[in-house]
């Protein structure tokens, strides 16, 4: 039998990514400490030579390899550029912080890499398997990163309770994978869309009962309430960058992981995940935006509102349409620039030995840099939902969505839901702005921080100004499958 | 005429406050550098009147019809577009807008002494914000504006404000946001029903009674709180006390017409028979306002919070005549109670900016806003009291200035559709009278009541020129409206008609 190479080009990122990263691992081995930035360098260049091998792979069909259990379609292709530049982005705000708290390990950027190369195998898995493999690729990545400040207590508790929750949660979600195999005689996505298509009698409880578990899988891997225990405490205890890369990336691929089990595969049980999805969203909007109000910890308070927002996304998955899916993915990826922008800050302001973790920090920031000031106003805005910043548009979206499916009452639930969140937006804005500083050092961060940060705050005021494009995209690789 | 005037009159400002931000600020309020921020902020405001100029002259007052108008697509995917355009009802308000604009840059010259370019960078950009509400004609595009514009002013009241300014803008923000996000639903629901943002369209479309009464509370939460409206009116008086001098006359002057605005182009054409079916629990509020309102102005200590609580009073005007229309049905009636609550706004816009001119005229010299830290201040301020007591009569409603033409034809628009109805309203122009009058009477006349008034001294050139104009503007519209009630006739017609029809 002959070789089929073509499957291979589908792979091709992924599988220069891993090549790439042995060598960034094997070569930083032999780099002395003081010469470290060099794998900083080398990290960056994998991620660029994996985003051109992308671009260049770039499906012009769907695309599906590996006997069925891979899949390229436009809808990778975008969640994969995304999560790649944002890992980018990850690295670059890290680098001036690791360097100033002696963090500054090769172990970092492989991990990274190592959890990017997870993201990617979850946005192109076809199978359960497969969708599992880069899930536990990714978790495995991340709780070492959690724990990467080993001396730090704070950071190691947090890991282990991420692990042990994560465990359980992985194990749910392979239980569930289990019924639904059993029942369905496949773990392929679109076989078993087929299967519940030709036998409608195998849609009753055996097969309920391993969605349900799924759909735990996947609320703990977004963070939603009742499974968002781990979520304050892991954005809490990791380091900055560490929470940064957690808070970015890998809400992508949860999306990712969201929208292949329950649209691709199971779009047919619609009528049973949905209600769990709303009570799950709902509960998470609500909890996420009233507690994050008591919050005096900036990480605490943005995994609380990451949890909101997660409410948000998941309402628009709920709606079951089309257009509900990319409207989760657009407010998926919107929200992860701010998100990526305000830890970005935190980073921005701490220096050797502070972290700059407090609301109270932000005090009088205006006094010390009005630009970056205003940079943390434009993304606080931009989570807010105000216009004209891009935030406003993924509300829009999503409440536009939730209403054509006819649920008049949880799109005004939704809205209402934002203004409290509205409240401990304003807060930070009012610190920076209404008070006087009470730290008075120079910020000290590099000139590459400063240039990413201000990018990451124009961004959400320019993607607010030219939004179209954006959810064009979105409504092209979600509505074309 | 240029072409595209309005986007202009939005992004020039907007333009302006960007520059200043850029230039950055100097710790040294009296710098040339800070100087020059000054002169800046005021040649962009005053460059902007300039062209609105070109709104009035070039407005046609015999059509209905959006002029002005610009058109391109914005977002292609949902059907938003940059669509600006005036009409009878916008054309006014933007020029309210241009020309209180330069008063407030001039009023803050120099009593800004924190951060001056962000001050005025604020008030640029706020302005342009403020005439892309009035002059949008897409729902989003007008969403955009109306909320944007809140950011600014949180600023302007939080950082230049007073001691309880946290409390004061907060309250403000959440409070009109709470307004805006059913508006917003609302909006997105008739978008749904049209499939596009575009507010004429939304005009026409048929909607069912009860999905109309529903729109209209969604819309009646955004516009009463930002009127506002008794019992939605709480946020005003903590905001107009906090805000500094400049902040104030904005508030009062033209971000509570939005409101107003906000019912002669959303409700009243939009849903009409929803409007109808709570035309008369507006009409109470109304009068709730007027009269209720009038009582607790009676009773303030604090000048800026009774011309705030003035200022609800006054605005129960404006709601009163624009829903007085379904009382009198072809008849001119309707058409004068809704071009009476359109002078009323116009009139209110400068009496107000006035008043809180004049209170912060005296604030800068004494640090108080109590009623109770004045008296005498004609003695050693004359020209000040003959101001302040021009702008009071004006507020009172005194024949021959803007307050009695808006008053007054509001009155006799109601007495056509019930006495009962005028009887109440009237009860403004004692109310009004008392309360206003009495203040004058402790602030100015008497003897003279502490050092602090007998080392007051009297108007600098400065705020000399900024009340005179001011002056000048409330006599104008009060001796002649002709020009002013032209321009919005046709367009009231309109809407009368369109406020006629029933559309489920």
């Amino acid at each position: 039998m002959m070789m089929d190479f073509t499957q291979y080009i589908a792979a091709a990122p992924e599988m220069t990514l891993l090549v790439l990263i042995c060598v960034v691992l094997v070569a930083d081995l032999f780099f002395e400490d003081e010469r470290r930035i060099l794998t900083y360098w080398m990290a960056l260049a994998s991620l660029g030579i994996t985003l051109w091998v992308l671009l260049a792979t770039t499906p012009s069909a769907r695309m599906e390899v590996f006997s069925g259990s891979y899949v390229s379609d436009s809808l990778s292709q975008v969640l994969k550029l995304a999560v790649t530049g944002f890992v980018a982005v990850a690295f670059i705000y890290a680098r001036d912080y690791l360097r100033a708290n002696d963090l500054h390990k090769g172990e970092f950027y492989t991990l990274g890499l190592f959890g990017l190369l997870g993201m990617m195998i979850m946005a192109s898995a076809n199978s359960l398997l497969t969708m599992y493999l880069g899930l536990e690729t990714l978790a495995l990545s991340q709780y070492a990163l959690v724990a990467f400040d080993r001396n730090n207590e704070t950071s190691a508790e947090s890991a282990m309770k991420y692990f042990v929750l994560g465990a359980i949660a992985s194990g749910a979600l392979l239980y569930g994978i289990s019924w639904v195999y059993g029942v369905t005689g496949s773990i392929q996505f679109d076989q078993i869309a087929t299967a519940l298509l030709k036998d409608p009698a195998i849609n009753s409880m055996p097969l309920w009962f391993g969605v349900a578990f799924i759909v735990v899988g996947i609320a703990f891997k977004f963070g939603a309430v009742p499974f968002h225990m781990w979520l304050p405490d892991v954005y809490h205890g990791a380091r900055s960058p560490v929470t940064l890369y957690v808070a970015s990336a890998p809400k992508i691929a949860a999306f990712a992981l969201t929208i292949r089990i329950l649209v691709d595969a199971l779009g047919d049980l619609h009528d049973v995940w949905s209600g769990m999805i709303m009570v799950i969203a709902v509960l998470s909007l609500l909890l996420g935006n009233i507690v994050a109000i008591a919050q005096t910890n900036i990480k605490r308070m943005l995994a609380y509102s990451t949890i909101a927002h997660v409410g948000f996304i998941l309402l628009a998955v709920f709606t079951g349409t089309e257009e509900g899916y990319a409207a989760g993915l657009f407010y998926t990826l919107t929200y992860v620039v701010a998100a990526a922008g305000a830890f970005g800050m935190v980073i921005l302001l701490s220096r050797r030995g502070f972290e700059a973790e407090s609301l109270r920090d932000f005090k009088g920031l205006n006094a010390r840099s009005p630009w970056f000031a205003l940079m943390m106003m434009f993304l606080m805005m931009s989570m807010a939902g105000i216009p004209p910043f891009i935030g406003f548009f993924g509300k829009l979206n999503a409440i536009s969505a939730v209403l054509g499916g006819g649920y008049t009452g949880l799109a005004v639930l939704m809205m209402l839901a934002s203004v409290p969140g509205l409240y401990y937006y304003l807060k930070v804005v009012w610190y920076m702005y209404f008070e006087e500083p009470e730290d008075l050092a120079v910020l000290q961060a590099n000139t590459d921080t400063r240039l990413v940060m201000s990018l990451n705050g124009v961004a959400v005021l320019a993607l607010g100004i030219v939004p179209g494009w954006l959810w064009a995209l979105c409504l092209t690789v979600l509505g074309g499958q | 005429m240029v072409d595209n005037l309005l986007s202009i009159l939005i992004w020039l400002p907007v333009a302006g406050g960007v520059v200043l931000l850029a230039m950055g600020d100097d710790n040294d309020a009296a710098s040339a550098r800070a100087n020059a921020m000054r002169w800046t902020a005021l040649a962009v405001s005053v460059l902007t009147f300039v062209l609105s100029i070109g709104l009035y002259t070039g407005f046609d007052n015999n059509t209905a019809a959006m002029q002005f108008v610009e058109r391109a697509p914005w977002i292609d995917a949902i059907d938003v577009w940059y669509y600006l355009g005036v009409d009878g009802f916008s054309a006014p308000l933007i020029l309210l807008t241009t020309f209180i604009t330069p008063l407030v840059v001039i009023a803050g010259w120099d009593v800004i002494k924190t951060r001056p370019a962000q001050y005025f960078a604020a008030f640029l950009i706020l302005e342009g914000l403020m005439n892309g509400v009035f002059a949008a004609l897409d729902g989003l595009l007008f969403y955009v504006f109306w909320e944007a514009m809140l950011v600014p002013m949180f600023l302007i009241i939080g950082v230049w404000g007073g001691k309880r300014r946290v409390y004061a803008t907060l309250k403000f923000f959440l409070y009109t946001f709470l307004g805006s996000v059913l508006m917003l639903v609302a909006f997105i629901y008739l978008y749904r029903l049209t499939g596009s943002f575009d507010m004429a369209g939304w005009m026409e479309v048929p909607v069912g009674l009860t999905a109309q009464k529903l729109i209209f509370i969604a819309f009646l939460l955004a516009f009463a709180i930002k009127v506002p409206m008794w019992p939605v009116h709480t946020w005003l008086p903590d905001a107009h006390v906090e805000a500094p001098t400049g902040g104030s006359v904005i508030l009062a002057a033209i971000l509570l017409k939005m409101g107003g605005y906000g019912f002669v182009r959303f409700s009243l054409p939009m849903v009409p028979d929803g409007s109808r079916y709570f035309a008369g629990m507006m009409i109470a509020l109304s009068l709730i306002a007027v009269v209720y309102i009038g009582f607790v102005a009676l009773m303030q200590r604090d000048m800026k919070k009774l011309i705030a609580y003035s200022s609800i009073a006054h605005m129960g005007f404006v709601t009163l005549g624009f829903f007085i229309v379904w009382h009198m049905f072809g008849e001119s009636g309707a058409v004068l109670g809704v071009s009476g609550g359109m002078v009323q706004m116009v009139s209110h816009g400068l009496i107000s900016g006035a008043m809180f001119l004049c209170v912060g005229v005296l604030y800068d010299r004494v640090h108080s806003r109590k009623i109770a830290d004045y008296g005498g201040v004609a003695n050693t301020m004359p020209v000040f009291a003959a101001f302040m007591v021009l702008f009071a009569m004006a507020n009172a409603g005194l024949p021959g200035t803007s307050g009695f033409v808006g008053e007054f034809m509001v009155i006799i628009a109601s007495f056509k559709a019930n006495p009962w109805f005028a009887f109440f309203a009237a009860m403004t122009l004692v109310l009004g009278a008392a309360y206003t009058l009495w203040m004058i009477k402790r602030v100015v006349y008497g003897e003279v009541a502490n050092d602090h008034v007998a080392a007051l001294e009297d108007l600098n050139r400065r705020e000399f020129v900024v009340l005179g104009i001011l002056a000048f503007a409330v006599l104008l519209v009060g001796l002649w409206p002709a020009p002013l009630i032209d321009m919005m006739e046709v367009t009231i017609q309109h809407l009368v008609e369109q406020a006629g029809q029933t559309k489920y």
